[in-house]
């Protein structure tokens, strides 16, 4: 068992935060900069299998094509993440008209606002629509991570969490770990309406 | 289930699920399994303040409800919420039936609600004419099989992976495998067509936040964000129990709540909604958002002094998860739609009488809810009191009635005793240690099931003078509470006790007016009987120059200690505090204030490998832990622990009556236990868990024999 009295280093609760998520099943990791979080996205994505189609569609789509969505990266870091994307022809990088996808999308990009290293949970302002649904249906929900964004318990950043969820409209969301039951004979299973994996990137520097 | 069910046919029901082996060996691994996962959850952080916080918190929200119902609703409007208020069930099924049809909604979606649950939301709806799916893994399940929840955290907990295959088979028109990460998968592609097709969500809320008009909803599945993002209308229905002022509040509670649910840390998801969210398939680029408060009764419970912290529910499920009866017989046999321990109370509330009478009597009174209640919540002593309320508007059945008048009258009790004794002389085994060899015609053959022993030729309170010598410069005096158990049926406990007292130079007093300790009066519902008796108890124990009143009955304690102050606050509060302040259990008087070394045994009676049942009254009624495996080392015998050393015996007073084949089977996994440990002697300390377990070892033939602390310790010298 991990002391519970969280260290308040930055090092400390990215620390704490990577052992949290890793004990419901997330997967972490730690990369310097924007360019290794992009990097790394890609290669989660390289390894991926192809999509299980939850709705039968209309149009056949070539099993070798990989939907990415990154719905609520910034106007550089989406530019970014497309410049690469373009040496791989059979990634399908989009940025909205997510309910085009029902039946699923290989994988979802994100940034997250907040990390809460107590419980290894994310915090994600998912106001915008085409968040919300790039992390429900996705297969696969990468988090962007910045350490210095890493706070100790939910309590200990209440103010940050009330200025998110004051707003009118608001959808704030807390994810932790990937989505999960346990309603047949409390077997522990991965994956159910949500996404089947969760890959948090951990940024070094913001 | 039908709503006038007569006790004889659930107790039939109750035997259907004694009976189901597959519900067993679950509900079995479950207990034990919980217990160590919501150890862990909580290593490290001080549970019993953070269960004051919630309880304080809920608390403060209760007794301001209506100021916080009116900031909610200022605030959600303001952001654009239709809030609607619904008195009773019926308001509410027929508020969300029009926002449906309003709207044009024909397919609806649902994530898991047990307030949804409570007003029979679906049933409604689909008179109206609506497809309503349930999207939670369990929910579905039930949902397929025409039943209702039996947990309220795990709705299909009853079920196995091949009863869930072949439903999944009959729903999908396929062979379906019975490996539940399959079945899952099964679900996931199931229900997603539902989520596209359907035009509005309903879900229900943990939280509802005065401060910003926000809901908040704690999921594992990941459904109930697609039931609030997908279609064009949510509704929420939220119970008016669920406001709390602020965010903060909402945080402190989600500390607690999935923890103490499935011993996990946080759900997967918490999602916090202010008013209309984002949604690209409407004109006006919003979600049309609904909240339907419900009161259905909550009003009344918080007015009520006695009542009002039921609403301190934070709906986790733990009291279930801990209930002896609930993993005996699972959750439809153990409420009406709540289920377990709150279940029992809060179906008087929202669903009658006649829906609660039956179920309110299924509990044994061993507090382990209480223990671990998110909410602080006295469960066993709000389903006493449900008890009594029921009785008191329905009538009293006679053999409660008669139980209540009897015990009034301390000579009319004692002497249908000694008539008893008399009585039963026929139907005696001649042995040593008398069992009754048949029972009496009151009681039917399926109470058979442990051996009840005889009552005593002789009571104790007939043996006092002849025992009692007076000590010299006494280190302590003290008032021995017999109990009546010990009084009329095991006198030699005390007989045994009064050995050492007379060797550790104490001065007993035995007070000739004390009664009943009035415990089963107050299981049975009769609360005003158990009131006479406390009172006549307070009479007849004179306080003056008494350090301590000593009883070897741990139901008795802590009746007396904790109950009495209870029964009397409006009656003689000073004089019950007074007398409960001086109660104390035997071993912790023996052990920690006369402080007995290691001699007290000789030889022949050491060495043996003992367990210890530590009855709910001593561990979870007054803390007393480990002070008995203490008094055991110093017997010069070994105490060897038990898996589950504090879960009930089944014994419960008037419950074994009731419900014999329940507490047998309670009674059968704890002689299990036992055996399991190897020991040779099992000890306890009260004399009503002696009656069970020894009766059942007596019955099942077990290796190991049952004792007493007090005649552990003192042992008769010629047998």
């Amino acid at each position: 068992m991990v002391n519970t009295t969280i260290g308040s280093s930055k090092d400390d609760l990215a620390a704490v935060f990577t052992q949290k998520a890793s004990l419901v099943s997330a997967f972490v990791h730690d990369v310097k900069d924007r360019t290794g979080a992009m990097d790394k996205t890609l290669e989660l994505l390289a390894q991926k299998l192809p999509l299980d189609p939850q709705v039968a569609s209309e149009k056949k789509i070539d099993s070798s094509v990989r939907i990415l969505a990154a719905p609520n990266l910034d106007n550089d870091g989406f530019q970014q993440l497309s410049d690469r994307c373009r040496a791989f022809p059979h990634i399908h990088l989009i940025r909205d008209g997510l309910r085009d996808f029902p039946g699923g999308i290989d994988m979802g990009v994100t940034t997250a606002d907040f990390g809460i290293a107590e419980t290894g949970t994310l915090v994600i302002n998912s106001n915008y629509e085409q968040t919300r649904l790039a992390t429900m249906l996705c297969e696969v929900h990468v988090a962007i991570l910045a350490v210095s964004d890493i706070r100790e318990t939910a309590l200990s950043m209440n103010e940050e969490l009330e200025t998110l969820v004051r707003q009118k409209g608001s959808y704030t969301a807390f994810v932790t770990g990937a989505s999960r039951t346990a309603d047949i004979e409390r077997v522990l299973a991965i994956g159910v309406h949500g996404p089947l994996e969760l890959h948090i990137i951990l940024v070094e520097e913001k | 289930m039908e709503s006038h069910e007569s006790l004889k046919s659930y107790k039939n029901r109750l035997d259907d699920a004694l009976d189901n082996r597959f519900l067993r060996e679950a509900m079995d691994k479950f207990a034990v399994a919980y217990r160590a996962s919501r150890e862990n959850a909580f290593a490290g952080m001080d549970v019993a303040d953070l269960i004051q916080q919630v309880a304080d918190i809920k608390a403060a929200a209760i007794a301001d409800s209506k100021a916080l119902l009116d900031q909610f609703i200022r605030k959600a409007k303001a952001h654009g919420v239709h809030v609607h208020l619904a008195d009773r069930a019926e308001d509410a099924n027929r508020i969300i039936g029009e926002i449906a049809q309003k709207s044009g909604s024909k397919k609806i979606v649902k994530s898991k609600s047990m307030t949804a649950e409570e007003i029979h939301l679906n049933r409604w709806l689909e008179n109206l004419g609506l497809e309503v799916t349930e999207t939670d893994l369990g929910e579905w399940i039930v949902q397929l099989r025409k039943e209702g929840p039996s947990h309220m955290v795990m709705p299909a907990i009853h079920l196995s992976r091949f009863q869930v295959a072949d439903l999944f088979s009959d729903v999908t028109g396929r062979d379906q495998d019975a490996e539940i990460d399959r079945l899952v998968k099964v679900a996931r592609k199931e229900l997603r067509e539902k989520f596209v097709e359907a035009d509005m969500g309903i879900t229900g809320a943990n939280y509802a936040l005065a401060d910003t008009g926000t809901i908040g909803i704690a999921t594992n599945e990941g459904n109930a964000r697609l039931v609030t993002t997908l279609p064009k209308v949510h509704v929420a229905l939220v119970g008016i129990d669920k406001l709390l002022p602020t965010l903060a509040d909402a945080l402190t509670v989600n500390r607690i709540l999935p923890k103490n649910a499935t011993g996990q840390a946080i759900t997967s998801y918490v999602t916090w909604i202010t008013g209309p969210s984002e949604c690209t398939t409407t004109p006006s680029g919003k979600r049309e958002m609904h909240i339907v408060f419900l009161d259905n009764g909550r009003k009344k419970i918080a007015a009520d002094p006695v009542f009002s912290q039921v609403l301190q529910c934070v709906r986790c499920g733990a009291c279930a998860n801990v209930c002896p009866v609930y993993r005996m017989v699972g959750g439809h046999q153990m409420g009406h739609i709540y289920i377990g321990a709150i279940g029992l109370i809060t179906t008087y509330f929202f669903h009658g009488m006649e829906n609660a009478k039956n179920l309110v009597q299924n509990c044994t009174n061993c507090g382990a809810c209480k223990a671990v209640c998110a909410g602080g919540i006295d469960l066993p002593h709000l389903i006493k009191e449900i008890h009594a309320r029921i009785q008191d508007e329905a009538g009293h059945p006679l053999q409660s009635l008669l139980l209540g008048k009897v015990l009034k009258s301390r000579k009319l009790f004692h002497s249908l005793l000694r008539t008893a004794h008399l009585a039963q002389k026929p139907l005696l085994d001649k042995k040593e240690r008398p069992y009754l060899r048949h029972l009496p015609m009151i009681f039917s053959p399926d109470h058979n099931f442990r051996r009840l022993p005889a009552i005593a030729d002789v009571p104790f309170r007939d043996r006092f003078e002849k025992l009692h010598q007076p000590a010299k410069n006494p280190g302590f005096t003290i008032a021995l509470f017999s109990g009546c158990v010990q009084d009329f049926v095991y006198p030699e406990h005390l007989e045994a006790a009064m050995k050492g007292f007379a060797q550790h130079n104490i001065n007993v007093t035995f007070p000739m007016g004390q009664s009943c300790c009035g415990l089963p009066a107050v299981s049975m519902g009769e609360k005003s009987a158990a009131r006479d008796v406390a009172l006549q108890n307070l009479d007849a124990v004179y306080l003056d120059g008494v350090d301590y009143i000593v009883t070897l009955c741990a139901s008795c304690a802590s009746h007396l200690k904790h109950g009495v102050p209870k029964l009397l606050k409006d009656y003689a509060p000073e004089k019950a505090a007074a007398f409960a302040d001086k109660v104390i259990p035997y071993s912790v008087f023996m052990n920690d204030i006369v402080g007995i070394e290691s001699d007290v045994s000789d030889g022949a009676n050491a060495g043996r490998k003992t367990a210890f049942h530590s009855p709910c009254h001593l561990c979870r009624g007054l803390g007393v832990h480990n002070t008995p495996h203490e008094l055991i080392e110093k017997s010069g015998n070994q105490y060897v622990p038990t898996e589950e050393e504090e879960t009930c015996c089944g014994f419960g007073g008037s419950f074994s009556t009731t419900f014999p084949a329940v507490s047998n089977e309670i009674l059968t996994r704890k002689l299990d236990d036992v055996t399991e440990s190897g020991a040779d002697l099992l000890v306890t300390e009260c004399p009503g868990c002696v009656l069970q377990l020894r009766g059942g070892a007596a019955k099942q033939g077990r290796k190991f024999t049952v004792c007493h602390l007090s005649e552990l310790l003192y042992p008769r010298s010629d047998p």
